[in-house]
């Protein structure tokens, strides 16, 4: 099976569960599990671009597969994935647990659907669990990563003002973060 | 999390995996395995073997015949949803699914894992219920056809013998006007606490009984003895059922 990109060995066993795969096998351990039994939506990763749990699959049902898990969004050292920066502008985490299974439920959501309406997006993370944010957060940080995805490439010139990229700002301002360059709030990945 | 030992087979036939479900004891077909795994992972069954139906040829079909539209074994939940030939001639199954589990379980769910399963609560049950539609059954003795109403036993139990794999349901073609589906549960994505499937003048109630059970319009709960749960009391069920299927023929609840 390849996850995120490169071929990896089949599971020695087939009691193995993907989550287990590839947090235990693998080391992945961004894909996180908490209630192994399909409800919180933590071990969330896509399978061929689908978002499904991998706590109720097998390993070895993956095989001919392509998953996909949060460590392949930003690799290290590359700029957030518009999902995570998404979610950073918002404050759609606090402890971070459940984050990862949101990230790739969104992903999954948006690469269905770029544009979702607002029942859309409650219905597409209606399968994850967080006890932190009280869910608002998450809602604007779902609508945000969609406007960043849809956002055109910033251009070559590097004279162009950030906001002559033609953006409609609608969701909550970025942090206050002097840290973040402003270069860096256009760009699609 | 790990599921009790059990030995793995994937055949890459149907004709194959048949043959395994004959001859294999206490085998069991994982399709979705999103109510297997689980299972499985809480030691609640306990198969010596799986045979995995997804890597067979061919069912994944969704396609008309017989006046109806036939849903192939390995079809997920989220592509019959989404599916064209579904929504235009069977609107009922694409209404039913939306309130099933959530996107993310739809994505690996098969429309026929949910029937064999037979949950209780289970839209889909009801749906196939409500339409008088039917399975098929498949094993080395040959093909046979299950309707609706000789498919659901009791609280996951059916019909189906050990040996016999579901290749296929069928649901009959209605309009979207005839067709409604309700339920109450207590979260969204959850199982229902009571639920009803209408087509025309029928109803199929769900969450209320050890299977789908047929109801009379005019008189939902007669003969219902629903029992209580953490989420509903029999009381509260029966008032549900009342409730939603006047709502389903658009009156006041």
């Amino acid at each position: 099976m390849r996850v995120n990109g490169a071929e990896r060995q089949a599971p020695g066993s087939a009691r193995r569960l993907l989550s287990d795969y590839l947090r235990g096998d693998l080391g992945l351990t961004g894909t996180h599990v908490g209630c192994e039994h399909g409800v919180c939506g933590c071990c969330t990763v896509l399978l061929d671009g689908r978002a499904i749990r991998s706590c109720l699959m097998l390993a070895v049902q993956a095989e001919g597969h392509e998953v996909t898990t949060i460590e392949s969004l930003s690799p290290e050292g590359a700029e957030l994935h518009p999902v995570q920066r998404a979610f950073q502008e918002c404050h759609g985490l606090q402890c971070g647990f459940c984050t990862p299974g949101f990230v790739m439920a969104i992903c999954g959501l948006l690469a269905e659907n770029p544009d979702p309406t607002q029942p859309e997006i409650e219905e597409g993370i209606a399968g994850n669990l967080c006890r932190c944010t009280g869910y608002a957060s998450i809602r604007r940080a779902v609508r945000r990563a969609a406007e960043l995805m849809q956002e055109p490439p910033p251009p070559a010139s590097p004279g162009t003002p950030p906001t002559a990229r033609g953006r409609v700002v609608q969701s909550p301002p970025p942090p206050a973060s002097p840290g973040t360059p402003p270069t860096a709030r256009g760009r699609v990945k | 999390m790990k599921p009790p030992p059990f030995e793995y087979h994937a055949p890459n036939s149907v004709a194959r995996a048949l043959e395994l479900l004959a001859t294999l004891e206490d085998a069991k077909v994982l399709a979705g395995g999103q109510s297997l795994i689980p299972l499985l992972n809480f030691r609640l069954a306990r198969p010596a073997h799986l045979v995995d139906v997804n890597r067979l040829p061919g069912l994944d079909r969704v396609y008309e015949r017989d006046g109806g539209v036939a849903v192939g074994a390995t079809v997920r939940q989220s592509g019959a949803e989404r599916d064209p030939l579904l929504r235009e001639r069977c609107p009922l199954l694409p209404l039913a699914l939306r309130l099933v589990a959530h996107h993310v379980i739809r994505n690996r769910g098969t429309v026929c894992g949910s029937l064999a399963h037979a949950d209780p609560a289970a839209e889909l049950c009801a749906a196939l219920l409500v339409l008088g539609g039917h399975v098929v059954a498949e094993s080395t003795r040959g093909s046979r056809v299950i309707a609706a109403g000789e498919l659901f036993r009791g609280p996951f139990e059916t019909a189906l013998q050990p040996d016999e794999l579901i290749t296929e349901a069928w649901f009959p073609t209605h309009a979207t006007g005839e067709v409604g589906v309700l339920e109450e549960s207590r979260r969204h994505g959850d199982f229902a606490m009571a639920g009803v499937a209408r087509y025309r003048d029928r109803v199929a109630l769900f969450g209320v009984a050890g299977t789908p059970v047929m109801a009379d319009p005019d008189d939902p709960t007669r003969g219902l003895q629903p029992s209580g749960d953490l989420e509903a009391s029999p009381e509260f069920k029966l008032h549900l059922v009342r409730v939603l299927v006047a709502r389903a023929y658009g009156r006041a609840g």
